[in-house]
């Protein structure tokens, strides 16, 4: 008979088992093996999506409380999942284009979607920190992974540095809460915050502080402001794939993760925590419109573009309400699938068999090839939230949840700030449809980004259509996390 | 108990001393050496409140594997300290104002700092007494039972290092000549073994 544990932990076993299949068969295989590796590794991920979303429910907590499996996870886990399999599926055939084939870097990829799979399950900060490390560690190795280039190399040490002393303030604000409570457990932490307020006690000092370097561990992770500076140049020195994949999967974990703690353990203190997340996701806000609108390489504008929409996410949690985490989930899928395009339409930026990353190359897209134009056009109005497209209504659950929670101001500043953001990612537009073209970029681009770019393209455009699934399960994983 | 607070203050003393020095020495190696006493006294600290366990795996971690690695990059890198140190006391004024800051809020959490009357009756785990069961026992029956999820998970975190290691670093270098044992005492047919009459050579 099977343990009960190992079924809740199932989707989580399964793939570090294949990871480590696929590591061996890399290995007797040699580098020849990495389409054979990455095409194996996205049908795990694919067959991971299919495991949690109709296999066996093993709800509940497992591992002695370590480790927790809810709807919300679950849902978090799917949207982690595609994230994952699209940035992979997209990466092929840039590495093959650039001579850099290296069979580790999918297997990385997974033991990071591993990481982040664990993170989306943490019930106990010492199992958040270890989930946080393992994903944060293989994000390290494959943002340095092309090693002869400087820039890559440089990308991965200044992730790598910044993201130790962001682990260190993590496990700092854990000591200190650990030290007021007497466990890691977040239920138990959770009773022991409910008895204090209860007793008509308010949250001793060293507890808030505790908090505080809990927080700004996590925000480093989503690239909030005050915390943002890695991010642009990570995301312009990391090979494009990589930074695709940077710019989904771990974004969702983190923030999975904190609404998790906020909403969890640290309810009872949502007075205080509000506060931060208000500045927070405040200067996020303001900084992603203000600085992307002089960025004149692509990725560092995306790169700025993801602060910002990290700011509107945290806005839902701002919130601290259901209706909040119900605009917050909502906001992160529509936040994958526009970024998933997005960073499709940039891979294919390459012009005799060399990648451009220049704004200004993007001109006279629309007479070149109409398709891209079209689908890259849909992505920067849905990005600056123009309605009917998906990423209206992203924001708009958002901001009605903090007009809910009395937040006004959040909601004014987060509004003003979307329509300085509309600028910048007009200014694309405009590029494309009203400018004289420059040199076309190579043809064809692929049969996985066809399909990628289509399919992305057709859910931002058609998102309004059918806006039920994502809005339903969006509400039941919120309600699954305040039950719980 | 007086020797045992005499022990305290002797150890504590050192480790602080010791540490001032990892940052203040002129040469780096000094600087290891004293990192690997303040582990040394840091150990002793830990063995004094009955935590042995912590105490070896401290030496055996720290003293034989991280400070002798510490050692080798220092002697191997190539890297003149004093040059990099230059300029480094403009930073100073900025240094200790944010040190000071640190201080001040340290005491302030420190100073008001309460346990959650529930604290005792929340801890997971309750301690078993001391005089009964070493700390290696205690530990070994809950590392691999109740905690062995975070176990693996340490697993693989190291895993992902190993390979990562091996990712950046591991070059596959051209006309490198390797010794092939079982080719060299096999090559029957090109070797002649001649009975060279004396006096006369080949």
């Amino acid at each position: 008979m099977i343990p009960l544990d190992l079924i809740t932990a199932l989707p989580e076993l399964l793939l570090a088992c294949l990871a480590m299949a696929l590591l061996m068969f890399g290995v007797f295989r040699g580098d020849g093996a990495t389409p054979m590796v990455l095409l194996l590794s996205v049908v795990t991920l694919v067959v991971l999506i299919g495991l949690i979303a109709l296999g066996p429910r093993g709800e509940g907590v497992a591992f002695d409380g370590l480790f927790i499996s809810d709807f919300y996870g679950d849902f978090m886990k799917v949207l982690v999942l595609v994230g994952s399999a699209t940035a992979m599926a997209m990466s092929l055939r840039y590495f093959e284009a650039e001579g850099v084939v290296r069979f580790e870097y999918p297997i990385l990829m997974l033991f990071a979607t591993l990481g982040m799979m664990m993170m989306i399950s943490a019930n106990d900060l010492i199992a958040l920190y270890l989930g946080l490390e393992l994903q944060s560690l293989s994000l390290y190795v494959i943002a340095a992974i092309r090693r002869d280039s400087l820039r890559s190399t440089e990308a991965g040490l200044k992730y790598f540095v910044l993201g130790a002393l962001s682990s260190g303030m993590l496990l700092y604000g854990a000591s200190l809460i650990y030290g007021f409570a007497g466990t890691t457990n977040f239920e138990t932490l959770a009773d022991v915050f409910a008895e204090l307020t209860a007793a008509g006690h308010g949250p001793s000092l060293g507890v808030i502080v505790g908090l505080v370097f809990l927080l700004s561990g996590l925000a480093f992770k989503i690239s909030a402001v005050p915390f943002h500076m890695w991010t642009p140049d990570v995301y312009e020195g990391a090979p494009t794939p990589i930074a695709a994949f940077f710019a989904t999967a771990p974004k969702i974990a983190a923030i999975a993760l904190l609404a998790r703690i906020m909403m969890g353990p640290f309810i009872e203190f949502v007075a205080q925590w509000q506060q931060i997340v208000v500045v927070i996701s405040i200067a996020s806000m303001v900084l992603g419109a203000f600085a992307a609108i002089y960025q004149t390489n692509i990725k560092r504008l995306m790169a700025y573009s993801s602060i910002g929409h990290v700011g509107f996410a945290l806005v839902g949690l701002a919130a601290g309400t259901e209706e909040g985490l119900r605009g917050l989930i909502v906001y992160m899928s529509i936040y994958v699938i526009m970024n998933l395009g997005t960073w499709g339409c940039i891979l294919c930026m390459r012009q005799k068999g060399v990648m451009v990353e220049g704004i200004e190359d993007l001109k006279g897209l629309s007479k070149n090839h109409p398709m891209m134009a079209l689908a890259l056009g849909i992505f920067m109005f849905s990005m600056a939230g123009i309605p009917p497209l998906a990423g209206f209504f992203g924001k708009l659950y958002v901001f009605l949840a903090a007009i809910e929670a009395g937040l006004y101001a959040l909601a004014v500043i987060g509004v003003l700030s979307s329509v300085v953001g509309a600028f910048y990612y007009l200014r694309i537009v405009k590029l494309m449809y009203f400018d004289e073209p420059v040199e076309a970029f190579d043809t064809p681009i692929g049969r996985e980004m066809t399909v990628v770019l289509t399919g992305t393209s057709l859910l931002v455009l058609l998102f309004f259509v059918v806006p039920g699934p994502v809005i339903r399960g969006a509400a039941a994983a919120a309600a699954a996390l305040f039950a719980g | 108990m007086i020797i045992q607070a005499l022990a305290f203050y002797l150890f504590a003393a050192i480790t602080v001393a010791s540490g001032v020095m990892v940052i203040s020495a002129r040469n780096p190696v000094h600087s290891v050496l004293f990192l690997i006493l303040a582990f040394f006294n840091a150990a002793g600290l830990f063995v004094l409140m009955g935590a042995e366990f912590l105490a070896m795996i401290l030496i055996v971690v720290y003293v034989g594997a991280v400070a002798v690695l510490f050692l080798f990059v220092v002697m191997m890198l190539d890297i003149n300290f004093t040059e990099l140190r230059q300029g480094f006391l403009q930073y100073l004024p900025i240094g200790a104002l944010v040190g000071i800051i640190l201080l001040v809020e340290l005491i302030a959490v420190v100073g008001a700092w309460v346990v959650a009357p529930e604290a005792g009756l929340a801890t997971s785990l309750p301690i078993p007494p001391p005089d009964q069961v070493t700390n290696t026992q205690a530990l070994g029956e809950v590392l691999y039972t109740k905690y062995i999820y975070l176990f693996q998970t340490a697993g693989l975190v190291l895993l992902v290092a190993m390979i990562g290691a091996i990712v950046l670093t591991l070059r596959q270098r051209e006309g490198v000549r390797r010794q092939n044992i079982g080719e060299q005492v096999s090559r029957e047919a090109t070797v002649e073994v001649k009975n060279v009459p004396s006096g006369s050579g080949i």
